[in-house]
């Protein structure tokens, strides 16, 4: 078996983003003796083109151009589904980000293409792509296969697929491609960003520190940002400690808020509503900090502890520091 | 001036949701309108307060479905079209986005298409954004404010989330937009709004009257069977000690030693 295989590489402000190589690992494997081609989208991306080579690709189609320095639907889309277009690779993959998802669905529409959103598990079987895909907030598992000829779509869940290991030495063909549309027929243009609050981004974190309607006010997060800084975590929270107004939407975790994986998830003062399961029943190890010893959450997690958070994680983060050193 | 929004109808959250023997889901009766839709239809209400613009609600599916859009024509929508035909009965985002389109392109003068942020039930979104591509419009995904819309000059600027923050994104209509919650507070119907709504004739436009083949919305993606996700067992294992410190590093112990650090 073999296929040719495209990966988006996604990059923010020149910094490529780990869900692509996650992705590139993914194609390395659904192509077998094939080929794989890393799409680099950009202005100034040569340090990432060298990187997509030693994560695994045999060649590079770099695009780099102003008009395409941020992510923007019309222009990504367009050049995504003109390349696939005239090269007609067998799969196209990307990490499931939010520019991810949106590009790989247009490019599909475009095509009339079928494509396999957001998946945990996927594999190539008689040419044609079959994945898993958590459904209902993760509470069912839907097993999906694409129908017909044509080249295929399919977007991996960020931190449900390993990283590749990095090979120094490798390169291979890079191809350069013009964008699709002239600069100023784009009708987007992004005005301003404001940076989150958050630095560390909740769908890449391997630590998340999550505090609920437990943690009593806003000021109940300044523990967990304290332990969160000492695990180069990200902070989560559940939909009623936002909706209190303790601390932004893009920090919620759960059916409305964000879907997340990590390898470790601390929740404090959360009592684990299922809306709330619904974004971090994925996680691979549960930590639960609650006062309440009947809270669901208790039976989520892999390992609790009862008790006032305010002096269990001051108490947790310097056991964390002392060990970690 | 026409603003569309879409919607449908899903399992509720709380429902137990079971996998059978063969593969098959069963997602309990209680039918629920798709908690993200309730922004989508308040905010184009909120529109049409603004704005001197129809507002239209829209969903594809058979008849259960028909209960969201008159909770749509309930809050303010001034019509409601259900989009529906047996060749739909296992359509995929491709067929969901190419039915959309035509009945958009067929009621003319629309402006604006207003999504929830996703299906809570298929926790997918790739419908909204196909949607945008088969009518060759702009998408601004995930907004949580509309910041201006101008609909003399064509113009709508947003907040919306991207990957890496807050984007103030400026862009033209005609426009598809999906909206978080952020973006306002839900309407609730009125008592006459019901008894307004429980009246209406819905109209059913199915694939002739959109002009389109089955050949055309053919599913290119099929589902197999389910699966239930592995439970979780039991209950976790509490850390015990006489004071915070003692259960503390007693836990890091435990999280060292299994290597989850």
């Amino acid at each position: 078996m073999s296929a040719n295989v495209f990966v988006w590489i996604e990059q923010r402000d020149g910094q490529p983003v780990t869900a692509s190589w996650e992705a590139l690992g993914v194609a390395r494997q659904v192509a077998g003796a094939g080929r794989v081609t890393a799409l680099v989208f950009g202005a100034g991306v040569d340090s990432i083109v060298a990187l997509a080579f030693s994560y695994g690709a045999d060649a590079v189609i770099r695009a780099d151009d102003a008009s395409l320095a941020h992510y923007r639907f019309e222009p990504y889309v367009a050049l995504l589904a003109r390349l696939v277009q005239a090269q007609q690779p067998d799969v196209i993959l990307a990490g499931a980000t939010i520019a991810g998802r949106e590009l790989l669905a247009g490019a599909a529409a475009d095509l009339n293409a079928p494509l396999l959103n957001d998946v945990t598990e996927l594999s190539l079987e008689n040419g044609k792509l079959r994945a898993v895909r958590p459904l209902l907030g993760g509470k069912v598992l839907s097993v999906e296969a694409v129908t017909g000829d044509g080249p295929q779509f399919a977007t991996l869940r960020a931190r449900a697929f390993p990283m590749p290991q990095a090979q120094e030495g490798r390169s291979g063909e890079v191809i350069a491609a013009e964008p699709a549309l002239p600069a100023d027929s784009i009708a987007t243009q992004i005005e301003r960003v404001e940076a989150s609050s958050g630095t560390i981004s909740l769908t890449d974190a391997s630590i998340i520190v999550s505090g609920g309607r437990g943690v009593g006010g806003p000021e109940g997060f300044a523990p967990i940002r304290e332990l969160a800084q000492v695990l180069g975590a990200a902070v989560g929270a559940s939909r009623a400690a936002v909706d209190a107004g303790w601390i932004p939407y893009e920090h919620q975790v759960g059916q409305t808020g964000k879907v997340v994986s990590p390898d470790l998830y601390i929740a404090v003062g959360i009592s684990g509503a299922i809306q709330h399961q619904a974004g971090m029943r994925t996680a691979k190890v549960i930590v639960a900090v609650n006062k309440d010893p009947e809270a669901p959450i208790f039976k989520l997690a892999r390992y609790g502890i009862v008790g006032d958070l305010f002096e269990v994680l001051p108490a947790l983060t310097e056991a964390f520091r002392k060990r970690l050193k | 001036m026409h603003v569309v929004v879409l919607t449908k109808m899903v399992p509720d959250t709380e429902a137990t949701v079971t996998v059978d023997a063969s593969g098959q889901v069963h997602w309990g009766d209680k039918l629920v309108i798709n908690p993200w839709d309730e922004y989508a239809i308040t905010e184009a209400v909120l529109i049409k307060g603004a704005h001197n613009v129809q507002v239209t609600v829209m969903t594809v599916g058979p008849e259960a479905h028909a209960e969201a859009l008159k909770h749509g024509l309930a809050i303010g929508c001034d019509q409601a079209v259900r989009l529906w035909d047996p060749a739909l009965e296992k359509h995929d985002s491709l067929a969901y986005a190419t039915v959309v389109a035509a009945a958009i392109r067929k009621l003319g003068d629309v402006d604006l298409v207003i999504f929830g942020k996703e299906m809570s039930d298929l926790a997918t979104e790739q419908h909204i954004f196909q949607t945008a591509r088969k009518l060759g419009w702009n998408l601004l995904g995930f907004v949580a404010k509309i910041e201006a819309l101008d609909f003399a000059a064509r113009t709508i600027r947003v907040r919306r989330m991207g990957d890496h923050g807050v984007e103030i994104v400026a862009s033209r209509l005609p426009a598809v937009i999906s909206v978080l919650k952020d973006i306002n507070e839900p309407k609730y119907p009125s008592f006459i709004g019901i008894r307004k709504a429980a009246k209406a004739e819905i109209p059913v436009w199915g694939l002739a009257d959109l002009g389109l083949s089955a050949a055309e919305v053919a599913p290119r993606v099929q589902v197999l069977g389910y699966r239930e996700l592995p439970k979780r067992e039991g209950s976790a294992e509490i850390i015990e000690g006489a004071t915070a410190q003692e259960k503390a590093e007693k836990l890091v112990a435990r999280l060292l030693e299994e290597k989850i650090l």
